[in-house]
């Protein structure tokens, strides 16, 4: 346990050698994680804790972590982790563990950036003052984690005696007994920290990281798809798929499905619709390129400590959303997947926030699998029409949030994060992450990516596409100015919206649908694993509001853009 | 004491760069408990390092925590002003 930020999760990886996603910011873990770690020759469950400033919880991530401490059993120890370049603030937490009766041992992490503030910490006489061990570590170098994890079961319970009123005078004692100061420069880390939150500088220097992000990505992720995804599949693939489609027969219920139609003799991955053909190359040849561009960019930025600077920055225009500045961070995990954007609105404090937060997330918050056919779709008409796509989505998220502002009972407090330093990423944590990401994303996608291309040659097949065309036809095509068949993208877009784009291909829609229709995929509904994600965030009743949302403004907007585009 | 008095102003009201020791904390027990976790309370020196156009949030430093905090919280912690950087 420990305070938000701390490094609880790197300490965590590092023992278990399991994968959690640590990040600069506080809030990063909003859910316990249990792992599994050697202790000796036996083994021992280790959990990994949503921080707290304090056991008096103030949101939901701090009562699942005290709830965590309350629901311990005989035997249990606790790893108190805390940053030693914020000691007094720490031992707050420390503490009140103390008094919990409960063993403890204290991890003091970032023992390293300790020397260069001008920090000494005795951490003997620490040791000697709380009645436990006390083990200096670095976690993201793993410098002192094995000592740390010998001192586990020399975790005892403190005769350390305080009365509550007390504990901060306590605590300065504490600190003044083990702590020593000395002057130091400002380095050109803090320079630039306290430069990226005033408006003068922080302004320029946040258009200019959001600029470099995207101009970042897309050149990751087309290097990607044109050097190595395109390649791979129509070189080395395709001969492999058309000897098996020979081998099948070249046609047939079987053919199709696995390899799918030839078009002109030839597999085309776009259109065919086989499960090793377009089920293959929609996850992995066109959409993980920029899941992965994305995650490089985002994970780097998440470790610099640049995502709550951020927060500062758009905090006023959040507040004009009925949401504040931290709310950015749902909105940014979202572009790469709706998933964990929706765990996160749970770093928000109040109903309304989460509903608002959660409602525009899933309307107006593209996800990178999404993103990703759009731009392949749409890109090559020119970038213009994508800038109508995303334009149109800016401006439903800025009015839908104008909107909720004005409606939506109940209350919407200000901003209080803390701003951590900024600090180099280590690229070996980096590395981690980005792959805890891309194997996360591998896992959710292809399956379900498979059954969509499965469903799709069933609906096909018998029919149903054209028949719930018929129906839907006075919607689909006098409102949206879509074909019939289109429908069949919004039926697989509830699995997967890539598929779901994948599906347009085919039909040889004009710019003016494409751009209609990719708008609508993105507004009308999420897919079913977000869907899940929402109604356990939500509830039943705030997601069946929710739901209608999505569905009236997706309609609204589709027709409008239908009426104004030329 | 009356002297004492026109030298308190609010976080809010402090300028970029100004350090002041904490007086009072007028936000009642949610705001005075949230401060406290980070360290931040009755008597202690912060500095303030920022604040964003049209009544955003303030950005303080204590110690070595930063912390953001709105405009509004920000009017309802009063300090004495002790220096400028």
């Amino acid at each position: 346990m420990g305070n938000p930020n701390v490094g609880k999760s790197v300490v965590f990886n590092r023992i278990t050698g399991a994968n959690v996603i640590a990040s600069n910011y506080a809030g990063t873990t909003v859910e316990f994680t249990k792992g599994c770690m050697k202790l000796g020759d036996k083994r021992a469950e280790l959990i990994d804790v949503p921080g707290t400033y304090t056991l008096e919880p103030t949101c939901r991530a701090e009562e699942i972590a005290v709830k965590m401490l309350n629901e311990r059993k005989d035997g249990d120890v606790v790893i108190n982790v805390v940053e030693s370049t914020n000691l007094e603030r720490s031992l707050n937490l420390t503490l009140q563990l103390l008094k919990h009766k409960v063993p403890v041992v204290v991890a003091l992490n970032f023992w390293d950036e300790t020397k260069h503030k001008g920090i000494s910490i005795d951490n003997k006489k620490l040791e000697e003052i709380l009645g436990v061990p006390c083990v200096p570590i670095c976690a993201v170098t793993g410098e002192g984690v094995n000592h740390l994890v010998e001192k586990i079961t020399d975790a005892k319970h403190s005769g350390y005696e305080y009365e509550d009123n007390e504990r901060w005078q306590k605590i300065g004692s504490i600190v003044d007994e083990v702590q020593k100061i000395t002057h130091h420069h400002h380095t050109w880390l803090e320079r630039l920290g306290d430069a990226s939150v005033r408006p003068l500088t922080g302004i320029p220097i946040a258009v200019i990281v959001m600029f470099l992000a995207f101009k970042v990505i897309r050149f990751i992720g087309e290097g990607l798809i044109g050097y190595v995804g395109e390649p791979v599949f129509e070189k080395l693939w395709a001969p492999v798929m058309m000897k098996l489609s020979a081998v099948m027969g070249s046609g047939g219920f079987l053919h199709d499905l696995v390899i799918g139609q030839l078009i002109d003799g030839e597999i085309d991955f776009g259109q065919s619709f086989g499960l090793l053909t377009t089920g293959l190359f929609v996850p992995i040849g066109a959409v993980l390129p920029y899941v992965f561009a994305f995650y490089v960019v985002l994970s780097f930025l998440e470790d610099l400590g640049f995502i709550p600077r951020l927060a500062v920055m758009v905090d006023t225009l959040m507040h004009k959303l009925g949401l504040h500045g931290f709310a950015i961070v749902p909105m940014l995990l979202g572009l790469g997947c709706n998933v964990p954007g929706a765990l996160a609105t749970r770093i928000l404090e109040t109903r309304r926030e989460k509903f608002i937060a959660a409602t525009l997330l899933s309307i107006a918050v593209p996800c990178a699998a999404l993103q990703a056919m759009i731009v392949g779709l749409v890109g090559e008409h020119g970038l213009g029409y994508l800038a109508i796509i995303y334009g149109t989505l800016l401006a439903v998220w800025v009015l839908l949030g104008v909107i909720f502002n004005k409606t939506v009972k109940g209350e919407s407090p200000e901003i209080f994060i803390e701003i951590p330093p900024y600090r180099i990423p280590y690229i070996r944590s980096l590395a981690k992450k980005i792959w805890i990401r891309i194997k996360w994303f591998l896992k959710e996608a292809i399956p379900f990516v498979l059954l969509g291309v499965f469903i799709v040659n069933i609906l096909y097949t018998f029919g149903i596409i054209q028949f719930v065309g018929k129906i839907t036809a006075p919607v689909v095509t006098h409102v949206l100015g879509l074909p019939q068949e289109a429908v069949g993208a919004l039926i697989v877009g509830f699995l997967r919206k890539d598929v779901a784009v994948g599906m347009l291909v085919p039909l040889g829609l004009t710019i003016k649908q494409l751009v209609i229709a990719s708008v609508v995929l993105a507004m009308y509904f999420p897919c079913v694993a977000t869907f899940t994600t929402l109604l356990k965030e939500l509830g039943v009743v705030d997601m069946l509001k929710s739901a209608t949302i999505m569905i009236v403004s997706s309609l609204i907007v589709g027709g409008l853009l239908n009426l104004v585009l030329p | 004491m009356s002297e004492a008095k026109t030298h308190r102003i609010s976080l809010a009201q402090m300028r970029s760069g100004q350090k002041g020791r904490i007086v009072e904390i007028n936000g009642g027990y949610g705001l005075a408990r949230k401060l406290d976790a980070l360290g931040i309370r009755t008597g202690k020196e912060i500095k303030k390092i920022s604040e964003q156009l049209m009544r955003g949030p303030v950005l303080l430093q204590q110690n070595h925590t930063q912390a953001a905090v709105g405009f509004g919280m920000a009017s309802k912690v009063l300090v004495e002003i002790t220096g400028e950087d």
